[in-house]
C-alpha cells in the first residue's frame, strides 16, 4: 500500500526488457481510457478492441525506438485515433463541415421570448430551467442519470462525442485534445459546448422539467 | 457595447466558455451581472455543472478480462 506506482519511464525501460508486469501495468492504465475513445470512431465494441489491440502491438514494435518526446498516454492516443479513422464507417459524412458556421442554438428557442415582444431573448416564464438534483454517490437516481448520459452520449456526432469523452469522460485538458485532434481551440470549445448541450437536454427530460 | 446587458438566448452559448475561464473579462462580468437577476440561467450554470459531473462518472473501467488476456497473450509472441 505505500510504495508508490512506478512511473512512466521506469515502465517504459521495464518494456524495453520485455518486462511482463510492466506491460500489464500499463495495459491497466490506459485501455479502459482508449476503448472509450476509440468507440467513437468505430460502429461497434468488437472493432474498437480491435483498434486497441492494433495501437498496443504498434507500441510495443516501436517501443525501442520510442524517444518518449511526448507522454505515453499521447503517443497511445495519437497512433490510436489514426488506425481507429482507417477503421471508421461511423459519420463520415460531417469531415469537412466548417464546424464554427454552425449558427444554431443549443437551447430550443421556443423556449425564449420571441424577438419583438418585451424580454426578447429571455426565459419565457414557464420555460424556466429548474435545478438538477446534486445525487450522492451510490444513489439510485445517479446511476440513472449515468445511464441516461451515456446514451446521450452514444448518440453525439462523432467530433462532439469524442471531444466530450476526451474532456469530461477522461479528465484530458484543451491543449491535449487539440493536438490530438488537430483542431482550434475555439472548435474544440464549440464541440464540447455541443455535446455538453445535447446531454443536459436529455438529463432535463428524463428529469421531467421539459414538458 | 461592453455594458449591453446579456439575454438569456446568448448566455446559454456561452457556459462552456464561462466554465474553461477563456471569456473576456468584458463578457465574464457581463455573463456574471446576468446570473444575478436571472434564476433561469442560474439554474440552467447549475445544470450544466451536474452534467461535466455526471459525463465524468460514465467511464467504463471495467476491460473485458478476456480481451486483457488477449492482450497479454499478443505481448508473449512479440516478446
Amino acid at each position: 500500500m505505500t510504495c508508490a506506482p512506478p512511473d512512466e519511464a521506469t515502465l517504459i525501460a521495464a518494456l524495453r526488457a520485455r518486462d511482463e508486469v510492466a506491460f500489464a501495468e500499463l495495459v491497466d492504465r490506459h485501455t479502459a481510457s482508449m476503448l472509450s475513445v476509440a468507440r467513437g470512431y468505430v460502429p461497434n465494441a468488437a472493432i474498437a478492441e480491435e483498434v486497441v489491440q492494433e495501437t498496443w502491438i504498434a507500441l510495443l514494435k516501436g517501443i525501442d525506438a520510442f524517444e518518449g518526446r511526448s507522454s505515453l498516454r499521447t503517443w497511445l492516443f495519437a497512433v490510436m485515433i489514426n488506425i481507429a479513422k482507417r477503421r471508421g464507417v461511423r459519420e463520415r459524412r460531417d469531415a469537412d463541415v466548417a464546424i464554427a458556421a454552425f449558427t444554431g442554438g443549443t437551447v430550443d428557442p421556443a423556449r425564449f421570448r420571441a424577438d419583438g415582444q418585451q424580454w426578447s431573448g429571455h426565459w419565457r416564464e414557464t420555460e424556466e430551467p429548474s435545478p438538477f438534483p446534486e445525487t450522492p454517490e451510490g444513489s439510485a437516481l445517479g446511476a440513472e442519470l449515468v445511464t441516461v448520459t451515456r446514451r446521450a452520449l452514444e448518440d453525439l456526432p462523432e467530433r462532439q462525442r469524442v471531444v466530450v469523452t476526451m474532456r469530461d469522460m477522461l479528465g484530458f485538458d484543451s491543449a491535449e485534445v487539440c493536438q490530438l485532434l488537430d483542431i482550434s481551440v475555439a472548435n474544440q470549445r464549440v464541440l464540447l459546448h455541443r455535446g455538453r448541450a445535447v446531454v443536459r437536454a436529455q438529463l432535463e427530460d428524463y428529469l421531467g422539467d421539459a414538458r | 457595447m461592453s455594458t449591453e446587458p446579456m439575454d438569456c438566448r446568448d448566455l446559454v452559448e456561452l457556459v462552456t466558455a464561462y466554465l474553461d475561464g477563456s471569456l473576456d473579462p468584458d463578457t465574464r462580468a457581463r455573463f456574471d451581472l446576468h446570473l444575478l437577476d436571472c434564476d433561469g440561467c442560474d439554474n440552467y450554470l447549475q445544470q450544466f455543472r451536474v452534467t461535466v459531473n455526471t459525463l465524468g462518472k460514465a467511464g467504463d473501467d471495467d476491460v473485458d478480462p478476456a480481451f486483457r488476456c488477449r492482450l497479454m497473450e499478443a505481448f508473449r509472441d512479440w516478446r
